[in-house]
């Protein structure tokens, strides 16, 4: 940003910092999920966000089905690609080394981003903003694009509920308990191999969810979501994954330091999450929330 | 005939057999190919140092194969230093930042490393598309080859080809006598139980460290002849799929098996070479690849070999 920066302009990057930190923190939140119960970490994350993208704007280009359907019907069908995916291959590997499984997910990520590279190429397809959600309103101090604080509150929405569910519930506390000790939960008589399968249903559902709300924001892009999980990545690294109100919170706050930092040195903007990281590292290797092993 | 005996027979006639069909190899395919094979090769051998005998996935390793290389084409292009500086200007600089990020990432274990790692080597990748230094989207190109030790001019393939093998079978024995050292020896017994090796008086991180600096200098020299035969370093040697990639080639030829990762690099550049035309199609053969590898191949095909030739390879 050349000659000093406005407050519109400040504002302006906020608001998409925090709309980064929205995707980081729903994304960040699946796969704390998924790895407090299966103990995987799920390098497919990012391609199923991809994915739920790319079936929402498939949706409205090949079925003429809007954006609201989408919202549900993405996540629901990828969900159940992944269920799929549980059931017919990360089970197989529970018993083995977790790395395993980070290198099987890795190679299904390669597959999936590779065939939407070979048909729609790099550049990606564009997504209207649903007409309820269009236009702006001025706050004042800024102009705040609708869809931009429609993606933040829905987003923070979803998260808390999660953490609701997961904290506060029946459901939850068998959730809890079976990431604790799954054998036990077992023996109480509950079906844990198919809690499994669907957590991990649940978490890849997350990010479709999160593609979904990403499509109007960025284009649909077979690219979008490798660059994104490495962030998501680094930002459950700083977090830890110890707590699921950790990830939503750490989520957020990396989106707003990386929209700060566009503000005051562009440059940096890339790489200040991974800078952090390392920060992070020397002075709490457990991260910020998480439980030294 | 005692075990370990039968061992190095072995391990010889791997040796041999190996350096064998490298000699024979540019009659047979494009030199460059087999160049480009045998510097993915020593890369893997590198990588295949953590992984396979201190069990240390790291997810970024292409920060020192494209950081290395964008060190040396500087080196041989703007100082104009020989060939042989130019690639121990690389592995130098590898091995620096070997030890930064080494120091970083053991603090944590498993899957934090790897994602540590990744993390770390994304940073890099960043640094090389927006400093200057670099030439961003395009590189450093026209790197000079220059002359070997003053006498022998790498312009000419045959030279060049002659230096890359010597460059790659110096890198393989260097790892080769690390492993069946008594140093290598500590690190297999980090591998198959930390604890252990702590409570027997070793300073386990002090071994992963030096382990991840060797790792990264050699993975480095990789680079850095890489640099030089293809006259460029460009951001695909730096970028996250590079470092995927050496995964996948010692995973193909079998973890911790020490001559898997050359069959795998070997594998991977015909894989490539296959699919060179189809844009997003390679990515999805490398899935496939990986997803079967894990799932119904992990011994790899050096572990097959060695099952079915009952010898250890």
């Amino acid at each position: 940003m050349p000659g000093g920066f406005s407050a519109p302009a400040l504002f302006g990057q906020l608001l998409l910092g925090l709309i980064n930190g929205s995707f980081y923190a729903l994304l960040s939140l699946g796969l704390a999920i998924i790895f407090g119960l299966l103990n995987v970490i799920n390098f497919a994350h990012g391609a199923l966000y991809m994915l739920g993208a790319f079936v929402g704007w498939g949706l409205l280009h090949y079925a003429g089905i809007g954006y609201w359907p989408a919202l549900i019907l993405a996540p629901v069908l990828v969900g159940a690609l992944g269920v799929v995916l549980e059931r017919t291959m990360l089970q197989r590997l529970y018993r083995l080394d977790p790395l395993y499984n980070l290198l099987l997910t890795f190679g299904l990520a390669l597959i999936i981003q590779g065939l939407f590279q070979s048909k729609f190429g790099s550049s990606g397809e564009p997504y209207e903003i649903p007409e309820l959600l269009r236009g702006a309103k001025n706050l004042g101090f800024m102009v705040l694009p609708i869809y931009r604080g429609w993606v933040t509150i829905v987003s923070l929405v979803v998260c808390l509920t999660t953490w609701f569910v997961i904290e506060r519930t029946k459901i939850g506390s068998y959730l809890r308990a079976a990431t604790e000790n799954p054998a036990m939960v077992q023996a109480f008589g509950i079906n844990v191999p198919r809690m499994v399968t669907l957590t991990y249903g649940f978490g890849v559902a997350l990010a479709a969810f999160a593609g979904v709300l990403a499509a109007p924001i960025y284009r649909v892009s077979p690219g979008m979501g490798a660059d994104t999980i490495i962030v998501v990545f680094a930002v459950v690294v700083i977090g830890g994954m110890g707590s699921i109100m950790g990830s939503i919170v750490t989520g957020f706050s990396l989106g707003l330091i990386e929209g700060l930092t566009k503000v005051f040195y562009p440059p940096a903007s890339n790489t200040v999450v991974f800078a952090l990281m390392a920060l992070v590292l020397l002075v709490r290797p457990a991260g910020l929330f998480g439980k030294s092993s | 005939m005692t075990a370990r005996a039968s061992r190095w027979r072995s391990e010889y006639t791997v040796f041999a057999v190996m350096t064998g069909l490298l000699l024979l190899a540019p009659f047979v395919t494009y030199p460059v190919l087999v160049m480009k094979g045998m510097c993915l090769a020593l890369f893997g051998c590198a990588f295949n140092l953590l992984i396979g005998y201190v069990g240390l996935l790291s997810f970024g390793h292409a920060m020192f194969l494209g950081g290395a290389a964008y060190a040396a084409a500087h080196a041989a292009k703007m100082w104009a230093l020989p060939p042989e500086l130019a690639i121990l200007f690389g592995t130098a600089v590898a091995a620096a930042g070997g030890l930064v990020v080494g120091w970083l990432a053991i603090r944590r274990q498993g899957i934090y490393f790897a994602m540590i790692t990744l993390g770390l080597a994304q940073m890099i990748y960043f640094v090389c598309l927006q400093a200057k230094l670099t030439g961003g989207e395009d590189g450093i190109q026209g790197v000079p080859r220059g002359t070997l030790f003053g006498l022998i001019d790498l312009d000419d393939t045959r030279a060049m080809y002659g230096f890359v093998l010597a460059v790659f079978l110096v890198g393989f024995a260097i790892l080769y006598r690390v492993i069946h050292s008594p140093f290598g020896a500590v690190l297999t017994a980090i591998r198959e139980n930390e604890p252990r090796a702590t409570s027997l008086g070793y300073n386990t991180d002090h071994y992963k460290l030096i382990a991840f600096v060797l790792s990264a200098a050699l993975a480095g020299t990789a680079g850095a002849t890489k640099a030089l035969v293809f006259q460029l370093a460009s951001l695909s040697d730096v970028h996250w799929t590079m470092s995927g990639e050496v995964v996948l080639m010692t995973l193909i030829g079998g973890l911790g098996r020490f001559t898997g990762p050359v069959v795998g690099a070997f594998v991977i550049v015909a894989l490539e070479k296959l699919f060179a035309e189809s844009g997003g199609w390679v990515t999805v053969a490398q899935g496939v690849v990986f997803v079967l590898c894990v799932l119904l191949f992990r011994q790899g095909i050096m572990g097959k070999l060695s099952t079915w030739l009952k010898r250890p390879l």
